[in-house]
């Protein structure tokens, strides 16, 4: 079984995020970088499921030269082989990416045949867009379903299930096909050692490639407005004890 | 011109964020200067065109194909799109939420058109035909875009829970749509499903209780376990902890996680990172118990206590107990 995990590179901000001064980015400069936990559950899976089918998972992402760092980390836990799209920004817009993206796996495709799944993470955690797995499984002409907390695969027959408010949904879809991935799918585990000496070793393939531009342009960033807070101070330790309860009294949590 | 909802619903109910959407889409097609029409997706939703004419829509397109009984992203997006071309109109609006934002995206690529999720705000002079200027939300919220949609049909979602929804009642005339949907559009309808047994959820609970790294264990969540159960609420988490394995994602809030908006949350051992704060800020009272009193979470919580969760907690359990016999 081949699949193929469509991974990004994005800051991994603690307490708050900053701006440049031109608003273009998010101010990088103290930050180290990671993927969504979408990702790295979609990466977890597919690896699952070639440790139970046989099988290689290449990991693949459009994005800056350093986003090298996330392809071998994807590797130190189980991915087998590595594909980077190398472009001179942090990223490009949706059409643009899904377009690059789905002219990539073609070629990937017609070198080392289908892929059984190619999976994305339900949307990037930086921008948020929710579409760039879509376009590309349709551009391939593939099916796709987002929101993925379940995936196994068995005959052919990929096997999906989703939550939604009213409870679990089951989706079945005929390999090959595209799923969009959440976290809480599985946990995903830490490297190796065998992992890390695999993540120093693994070839990435660089492939470069072109799109043209779409129509959805970034203006500038902003930092939400933030709720001024005077944190009131109950206490210090247990002895606090009292004053919490007075607390959740006065917001009527008893009654 | 037209303004185009898109309503979402559940085998024939509405959903609460479509009633945002239809209330958006209204004020939209006022400011520029038109008509407001909504959509719905199979027969099974014709009734809703009765409630969407309360909404102020002067047309219901309602699609109809013999396969549209149950929710399927790819047909319900090629529905959209074929019913998009019929009416050319300049803005479709689609909900904020995982089914919203995967048609809205199918529709899009479906007629390789550009597409903004989760809009909060929209460019108060637009009138149809230039490019529109939008307001959005990236990491979860945690950061404003501003962009600018440059395409003759704008495709966007509206952030959930933005819009209060009002009223403005029409009467409205029903136009009827068979769309053609054939079998690469139609295997991926919802072929089962487990119904969720009505109860508190971590998204619904009034009070949440929830420990981070801080806790250490997953037995040491038993002392929030029974504060949650004194208090009626539940317990939730961060990613830390589900990332530990001390309990399942389904109690996680935050980005990735469950985002919450209860009467009280206690966050016990918890730093308060941007990803975790954006799933818990909607809280009407925050209560932080945590050892560093410059953590993230203090300084931005309405109260606070410095100190050893694992003391804390039981203390305040005890002092429940004691006041109100339990
Ligand atoms: C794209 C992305 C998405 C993410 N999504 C989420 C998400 O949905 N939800 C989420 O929670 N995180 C998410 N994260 C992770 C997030 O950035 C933080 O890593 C995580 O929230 C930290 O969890 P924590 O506060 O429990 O741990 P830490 O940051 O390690 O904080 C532990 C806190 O516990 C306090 N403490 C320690 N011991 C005690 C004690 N005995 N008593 C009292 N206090 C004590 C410490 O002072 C500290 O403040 C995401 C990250 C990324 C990059």
């Amino acid at each position: 079984m081949n699949i193929l995990v469509c991974v990004k590179r994005v800051p991994a901000p603690g307490a708050r995020i900053n701006i440049t001064a031109d608003g273009q980015q998010v101010d990088t400069a103290f930050l180290g970088f990671t993927v969504s936990p979408h990702e790295e559950c979609a990466v977890e899976q597919a690896v699952q499921l070639i440790e139970k089918h046989g099988g290689d998972v290449t990991v693949l992402t459009l994005g800056p030269a350093e986003a090298e760092e996330q392809l071998r980390t994807a590797v130190s836990t189980g991915a087998t082989k590595a594909v980077l799209v190398p472009i001179d920004t942090t990223d490009w817009d949706p059409q643009k990416t899904s377009e690059a993206l789905a002219k990539v796996i073609a070629e990937l495709e017609t070198a080392n045949g289908k892929y059984d799944l190619i999976l994305f993470g339900n949307e990037s955690a930086d921008s948020c867009g929710y579409q760039v797995g879509i376009r590309v499984a349709l551009k391939l002409g593939r099916p796709i379903v987002n929101g993925a907390k379940g995936l196994e695969i068995e005959s052919g027959i990929a096997t999906i299930r989703r939550e939604s408010d009213a409870g679990v949904e089951i989706y079945k879809l005929k390999t090959p096909a595209c799923v969009g991935v959440k976290e809480g799918i599985n946990l995903p585990r830490y490297p190796t050692m065998k992992g890390r000496l695999a993540s120093k070793k693994v070839a990435i393939t660089q492939s470069a490639m072109t799109a043209e531009t779409g129509g959805l342009k970034l203006i500038t960033l902003q930092r939400p407005a933030e709720r001024a807070s005077n944190t009131k101070i109950l206490g210090t330790g247990p002895e606090a004890a009292s004053a919490v309860v007075d607390l959740l009294e006065e917001l009527g949590v008893f009654k | 011109m037209t303004v185009l909802a898109v309503v979402e619903h559940d085998r024939g109910t509405i959903t609460s964020a479509s009633l945002g959407v239809l209330t958006a889409a209204r004020s939209l097609a006022k400011q520029m200067n038109t008509k407001f029409e909504a959509l719905t997706i199979g027969s099974n939703a014709d009734a809703l065109s009765e409630i969407i004419a309360k909404y102020g829509a002067t047309t219901v397109h309602q699609a109809h194909h013999s396969a549209l009984t149950d929710f399927g992203p790819e047909a319900w997006g090629e529905s959209v799109a074929q019913i998009v071309r019929k009416v050319s109109p300049s803005l479709v609006i689609g909900t904020g939420t995982e089914r919203g934002h995967e048609v809205i995206a199918q529709t899009a690529a479906r007629l390789n058109l550009p597409a903004s999720m989760n809009c909060l705000e929209f460019d108060k002079g637009f009138t149809g035909t230039e490019p529109l200027k939008v307001v959005r939300a990236r990491w979860g919220g945690s950061l404003l875009e501003e962009a600018e949609i440059d395409s003759p049909i704008k495709l966007v979602t509206l952030a959930n829970h933005v819009v209060e929804p009002t009223e403005e009642p029409v009467s409205a005339s029903v136009s009827v749509i068979d769309v053609q949907l054939d079998e690469s559009v139609t295997q991926s309808f919802v072929q089962d499903r487990v119904e969720r047994v009505a109860g508190v959820t971590l998204a619904t609970s009034p009070v949440v209780v929830s420990g981070g790294r801080g806790v250490g264990s997953a037995e040491a969540f038993a002392p929030l376990e029974e504060l949650a159960g004194l208090l009626n609420g539940v317990v939730g988490c961060s990613r830390a902890v589900t990332n530990n394995g001390w309990r399942n994602h389904t109690d996680q809030v935050g980005q990735t996680g469950t985002r919450i908006a209860p009467d009280v949350y206690i966050a016990c051992g918890i730093s308060g990172a941007i990803q975790h704060w954006v799933g818990a800020m909607a809280s009407k009272n925050i209560l932080a118990i945590n050892t560093d009193a410059q953590a993230n979470i203090v300084t931005k919580a309405g109260y606070a206590v410095i100190g050893d969760l694992h003391a804390v907690v039981p203390a305040i359990s005890a002092e429940i107990r004691r006041r109100h016999n339990k």
